[in-house]
């Protein structure tokens, strides 16, 4: 609306021009206030980028106090799962070979991250505790196949008890 | 790229393709335009590139896994589409959730129409050429964001919602958090329009471009800050209440002048009034559950869980079986930053939704796009596009 077309009487000129540079004055005046607040960016990777305790990041197989596994292979967080990621083989503990503290315990436990979508939907059916989500997140692969976490990789060191 | 193709008027005109890669449809929308010179003589959508058949899927999981599949419609509300497709699911089951968890609703609700127009905002001022609002309200949305990700552990894809209330207990520091941001925040909104509203460009840029009347907007199903800025009085939130929306008081912002800039000025307004919808919610917000009492439905406490063994064996059979909704159909509509969102839910008994139809807002506002953008220039169809506030994965789900 404030194209130019044809003559206009000089004073709504000058009170264009003076409107336009005030308008401005004001924009710039934003920019530079701006200017002087802190950085909100995250200097990642240069330093650890920060997260909510709740996070949903890469999954955590946890250990009890005495070190053995929580998870007693009942397969709800499979069940629970939207997106079939999760693939189980249940075995019997033995007193030579004492994995988990129930009955039975997972001697397969894959998560497959190609389709796990982080909802939180294993952790909140786990009820043992032994599924939990923790702040990992550096996925990235060039190999598909590598997405498919094996029990080791998903399981807590038997040195920490509660990792996150 | 380009074809030239003779009217029958004898005028020549250029056949073009605007998208899908084009940054400023927002997605993944082709746009095949017909132009005469820098004109627009037509412009026809084309959808469709982001189809995930995320209806179809719903009916494959249950009511319970089906919420993880609406955050997913709409990257800018998952929230809101959590909210519609929860009550829509409480309508056939008949379970009212607790007044708290009906609060934190509301307020994250609000919050999400926060930081959607945030988004809505910077996208459509980097459109039509003015960066800096962009980066100021992209840092803003991502402190909604951390607030997001406080309660509900994710960013943008939250699963916070359940059948019958909520999924966890929000966090301590949870209220403290949300109201330092709002104490802040409107000292935010007062500098985007100081960089906007008065600016020569951006007057020049969107007054007068993109016209909708009253009459147009309803005949294309037109709803949301769309439709409120052609002077249609309508918003689902007062006239027809959802999780007790009906105890708040706040003003439905209404334009008539239909034009783009009424549809900032409106969005703008909106923001404002959110954050009163947020602070009534925080300071009246009742003491008690997060979640309902409905055996068999919601989830038991996590401690009765592990300590009663009727809580454990809901536990497990939830988790494995579902639960059977009664057999029947609802629709549940609610006021996205969109316009109305609506779930079209059909039961047939059993532990998996029949059917479920997604009405989204986005879908009926393209319609609207070519009534807007023909005759006019190729660079007030980029304005245009930007203040409907179009979001791609929700047309096509």
């Amino acid at each position: 609306m404030t194209r130019a077309t044809g003559f206009l009487p000089m004073p709504s000129i000058l009170h264009d021009i003076a409107d336009t540079a005030l308008t401005l004055a004001a924009g710039f005046k934003v920019t530079l206030k701006n200017l002087f607040r802190p950085t909100v960016t995250e200097d990642y990777p240069s330093e650890p980028p920060r997260f909510e305790q709740r996070f949903r990041g890469l999954h955590i197989l946890q250990r009890d106090e005495s070190g053995l596994e929580k998870c007693v292979a009942c397969f709800l967080c499979a069940a629970a799962c939207p997106s079939n990621c999760i693939y189980i083989e249940a075995a019997e503990n033995t007193s030579e070979n004492r994995i988990s503290a129930g009955e039975r315990y997972a001697a397969v436990y894959n998560i497959d991250y190609n389709r796990c979508i982080f909802c939180g939907y294993c952790v909140e059916a786990c009820p043992t505790d032994a599924i939990t989500h923790g702040h990992g997140f550096e996925l990235a692969t060039y190999n598909v196949t590598e997405l498919i976490y094996r029990k080791e990789q998903l399981l807590a060191s038997p040195a920490s008890p509660a990792q996150f | 790229m380009g074809d030239t193709v003779t009217t029958p008027s004898g005028a020549r005109t250029l056949l073009l393709n605007m998208g899908p890669q084009h940054p400023s449809t927002h997605g993944v929308l082709r746009l095949v335009l017909e132009l005469d010179g820098e004109t627009v003589v037509r412009a026809t959508p084309d959808i469709g590139y982001l189809h995930t058949g995320i209806e179809k899927s719903m009916e494959d999981k249950t009511y319970h896994q089906a919420i993880t599949l609406t955050d997913r419609i709409d990257y800018l509300c998952p929230m809101t589409n959590n909210l519609c497709f929860v009550l829509a699911a409480e309508k056939l089951l008949g379970i009212e959730p607790p007044p708290r968890a009906q609060f934190l609703r509301v307020a994250l609700n609000e919050l999400t129409r926060i930081q959607s127009h945030l988004v809505w905002l910077g996208t459509h001022a980097i459109d039509i050429g003015a960066m800096s609002v962009f980066l100021y309200c992209f840092r803003e949305r991502e402190q909604i964001l951390n607030i997001f990700e406080m309660a509900a552990g994710q960013r943008m894809m939250t699963t916070y919602f359940r059948v019958g209330g909520l999924s966890m207990e929000p966090p301590l520091g949870f209220v403290e958090r949300i109201r330092k941001f709002l104490s802040c925040f409107p000292d935010r909104i007062d500098e985007y329009e100081e960089l906007l509203t008065r600016n020569r460009i951006w007057m020049a840029r969107t007054k007068g471009v993109g016209f909708l009347s009253a009459e147009d907007a309803l005949d294309f199903g037109v709803s949301g800050p769309s439709l409120r800025a052609s002077g249609v009085d309508w918003d689902l939130r007062r006239d027809h209440p959802y999780s007790s929306y009906e105890k708040f008081s706040f003003n439905v912002p209404v334009s008539t002048e239909g034009d783009v800039y009424a549809r900032y000025i409106l969005r703008v307004a909106e923001m404002r009034e959110s954050i009163k919808i947020v602070q009534q919610a925080l300071d009246g917000l009742p003491e008690g559950p997060i979640k309902a009492t409905a055996p068999g439905v919601v989830l038991p406490d996590r401690e009765k869980m592990k300590t009663e063994m009727e809580a454990l064996i809901y536990h497990f059979k939830i988790i494995t079986e579902g639960y059977r909704v009664p057999p029947g159909e609802v629709y549940q509509a609610v006021e996205s930053p969109r316009g109305e969102m609506g779930y079209y839910m059909v039961s047939d008994g059993t532990s998996h939704p029949y059917r479920v139809k997604v009405r989204s807002p986005s879908f009926a506002n393209l319609q609207a796009l070519p009534a807007l953008a023909e005759g006019r220039l190729v660079a007030d169809l980029i304005a245009c596009i930007g203040s409907i506030d179009i979001v791609l994965g929700e047309i096509d789900r």
